[in-house]
């Protein structure tokens, strides 16, 4: 079995900060993470090749730095990684993305046939979640979207069994390989990987692919040229506003600032009296 | 949305510098369409509420507004249209077939782009759902155009009639507007209780367009073997919650969370939580409020031991009234709270649970 996980290399950002003047991101000093969902999807992967001695190969799209993913990914046990990079790549949406890493898988396909492929459910930066299912139409696969659960998966057959997450409820489909799965966060642990595992990575050899390489047939699908979005304009939210209302009172126990509050509360929103009263009646 | 991290410098895209006059072809794409989301005989609220954006929209282009129900024979699809018609709607959509009983990514991305093709709408807006983000994505790449997702605001730029939809980035530090330049339709989606919801009038009615599905169940391959209602999973519906109450950090220790559900318990309320408290598993990812958990709208949100970060914020800053409690006298949370109490949440809140049983107790006396 072969299984390709897409995983992106984003900015951390619990630590971008917004330039109070400009306006513009501050990414100095920002540490470049692999995105948290991919890892999900990584394990996921890693945890179908233990069981089913598959050949897991990881590939990424972004700039000459983004190796540094890929070396993570191997360090947790893929066995193979592709890095995507080409200045014509730059500047893509979720369309011109999608087309890249269908174009590679495409190449990927020619050494050896890929039965899955893993994507996390979203990014962190973007949070698109459109990239799995715009590769999944290009590639003609199955698309199993917000995966919870891998029930069953039969290589003989060539059909796998999933939970997916749906409004109201979880789905349990059965579809026929190749399919891509983009799975949902908190549906298992990442694995560590021990000093010899990331000794190793260090030194694995990379496949780095320019858009030629990656097999592009038409170069206006790509990057900035292939992007049917445009962002026009970047500003600061004006959030909401509403210095709160203190309650004071003069002993300081909480017996009585919950009074006063309760007092404050349903003299200014008598409807939110009403609507405690029904639910407790 | 563009992403600007895939390669080199994040270059500001000058959008003017880029193609914003249509092809001829494009130019017949006329009319703004809402994808009807409806599972287990309800429509979900968040079409309701996508029409009533909709609708503006579509009145400032001088235009159709339309809804797409999709369905099986003997579903509720006539009840769904006419409720369309209720809340905006012009005219409805409406493919039915048997193959569309459940949802399956293959069966509505062709039903959904085969009506596209045909009828030409320059506008196509679906919920931020798990059904409509699948779904979106498949379509418009199916269909090779642009998709904005999680719009928290659409407007038109009346220069050249587009879609201007405006979503946060970098985890609502900022916000961008995103056009989509030479390719129609033009889709966004938007995440449920993000827009009002729209008054009901039950008068309107309209005119019911029929489609069929060029597809026939044997053609599909994905089948759905069984349906698991989150009633029976004690899954939290938290978007349509009328009261939540949300603990944080500031709860410290997973036992105090109690306090939490107790407050809940006696105001009939939803329990929700920052995200540092789900990663360290005091309750469950559904229960996460926020820019990576859900929207919400309630008519009382209690924030107890919240700073109030702007990945919080952005989820909850729809509710109608804000209580927080916090030990911290400057926190964020005060900037955009109604009522604050400074203390120790592990006092105020047993406190507060203890005086609204008072008051529902006297209250029940009276009546
Ligand atoms: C990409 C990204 C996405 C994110 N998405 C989300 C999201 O969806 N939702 C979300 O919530 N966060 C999200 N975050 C995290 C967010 O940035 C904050 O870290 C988080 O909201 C803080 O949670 P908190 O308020 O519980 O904790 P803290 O910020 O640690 O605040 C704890 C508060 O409790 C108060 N406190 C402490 N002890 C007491 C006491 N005894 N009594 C009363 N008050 C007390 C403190 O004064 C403090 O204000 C995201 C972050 C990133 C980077």
């Amino acid at each position: 079995m072969h299984i390709v996980v897409c995983i992106k290399q984003v900015p951390d950002s619990a630590q971008i900060r917004v330039h109070p003047v400009t306006n513009t991101i501050m990414r100095q000093g920002v540490p470049a993470i692999v995105n948290p969902y991919d890892l999900v999807a990584l394990e996921e992967a890693l945890r179908l090749k233990d069981r089913y001695q598959a050949h897991v190969t990881v590939l990424t799209m972004g700039p000459p730095q983004a190796e540094t993913a890929l070396r993570k990914a191997l360090s947790f046990g893929a066995d193979e990684a592709i890095l995507l990079t080409d200045r014509a790549f730059a500047g893509a949406d979720t369309l011109a993305t999608s087309y890249a890493l269908a174009s590679a898988i495409r190449q990927i396909q020619k050494d050896m046939p890929v039965d899955l492929v893993f994507a996390g459910k979203q990014t962190i930066d973007g949070d698109t979640a459109q990239v799995g299912p715009g590769i999944a139409v290009r590639l003609g696969l199955q698309m199993l979207t917000y995966v919870c659960k891998i029930e069953a998966l039969d290589l003989e057959q060539r059909e796998i069994t999933v939970q997916r997450r749906a409004e109201g409820g979880v789905q349990v489909l059965k579809t026929r390989l190749p399919a891509l799965i983009t799975v949902l966060e908190g549906i298992n642990e990442m694995r560590f990987a021990t000093m010899p595992d990331m000794f190793r990575a260090a030194r694995h050899p990379l496949k780095v692919w320019d858009k030629d390489a990656a097999g592009i047939e038409d170069a206006t699908r790509i990057g900035l040229k292939g992007s049917p979005t445009v962002v026009s304009k970047v500003f600061a939210p004006t959030p909401r506003t509403q210095k709160a209302e203190i309650v004071q009172t003069q002993s300081d126990q909480p017996r009585d600032q919950a009074a006063t509050l309760l007092a404050k509360l349903f003299t200014k929103f008598p409807q939110l009296r009403a609507e405690i009263g029904r639910r407790a009646s | 949305m563009n992403d600007t991290t895939a390669s080199t410098p994040p270059a500001k895209k000058p959008a003017g510098r880029r193609k914003f006059e249509l092809d001829e072809r494009l130019k017949a794409y006329k009319g703004v369409w809402v994808f009807i989301e409806h599972e287990r005989g309800a429509a979900h609220p968040v079409s309701w509420e996508l029409l009533g954006e909709g609708r503006k929209l579509a009145d400032k282009l001088g235009v159709e507004l339309g809804a797409v129900v999709p369905g099986a024979p003997g579903e509720d699809t006539q009840k769904f249209c006419a409720e369309a018609f209720q809340y905006g709607a012009d005219l409805c959509y409406l493919i039915e077939d048997p193959a569309l009983a459940e949802y399956r990514n293959q069966s509505y991305t062709r039903a959904l782009t085969d009506l596209v093709n045909k009828y030409q709408p320059e506008i196509l807006l679906l919920g931020a759902t798990t059904l409509g983000r699948d779904l979106a994505g498949s379509v418009a790449t199916t269909l090779q155009t642009g998709l904005t997702a999680d719009c928290t605001e659409l407007n038109i730029d009346m220069e050249n009639r587009s879609l201007a939809a405006t979503r946060p980035t970098f985890g609502g530090s900022l916000l961008c507007t995103i056009v989509t330049l030479n390719y129609r339709p033009q889709m966004a989606t938007v995440r449920p209780r993000v827009m009002a919801m729209p008054a009901r009038d039950e008068t309107r009615t309209g005119r019911i367009v029929e489609h069929p599905l060029a597809l026939v169940e044997t053609d599909i391959v994905t089948k759905v073997l069984e349906f698991i209602p989150d009633e029976r999973r004690d899954q939290a519906n938290l978007p349509f919650a009328d009261i939540i109450v949300a603990g944080g950090r500031g709860m410290k220790r997973p036992e105090n969370f109690q306090l939490i559900w107790d407050l809940a318990k006696v105001l009939g309320a939803e329990v929700g939580a920052t995200r540092p408290v789900v990663q360290a598993g005091w309750v469950g990812a559904d229960r996460q409020v926020g820019q990576s958990g859900k929207t919400v709208r309630p008519k009382l949100y209690i924030a107890v031991g919240i700073s109030g970060a702007v990945q919080h914020r952005v989820g909850m800053e729809g509710s109608d009234v804000v209580i927080a409690i916090n030990q911290d006298p400057n926190a964020p949370i005060f900037d955009f709270a109604t009522y604050g109490i400074v203390g120790n949440a592990m006092q105020i809140v047993p406190a507060l649970t203890e005086a609204f049983r008072q008051h529902l107790a006297t209250a029940k006396l009276a009546s």
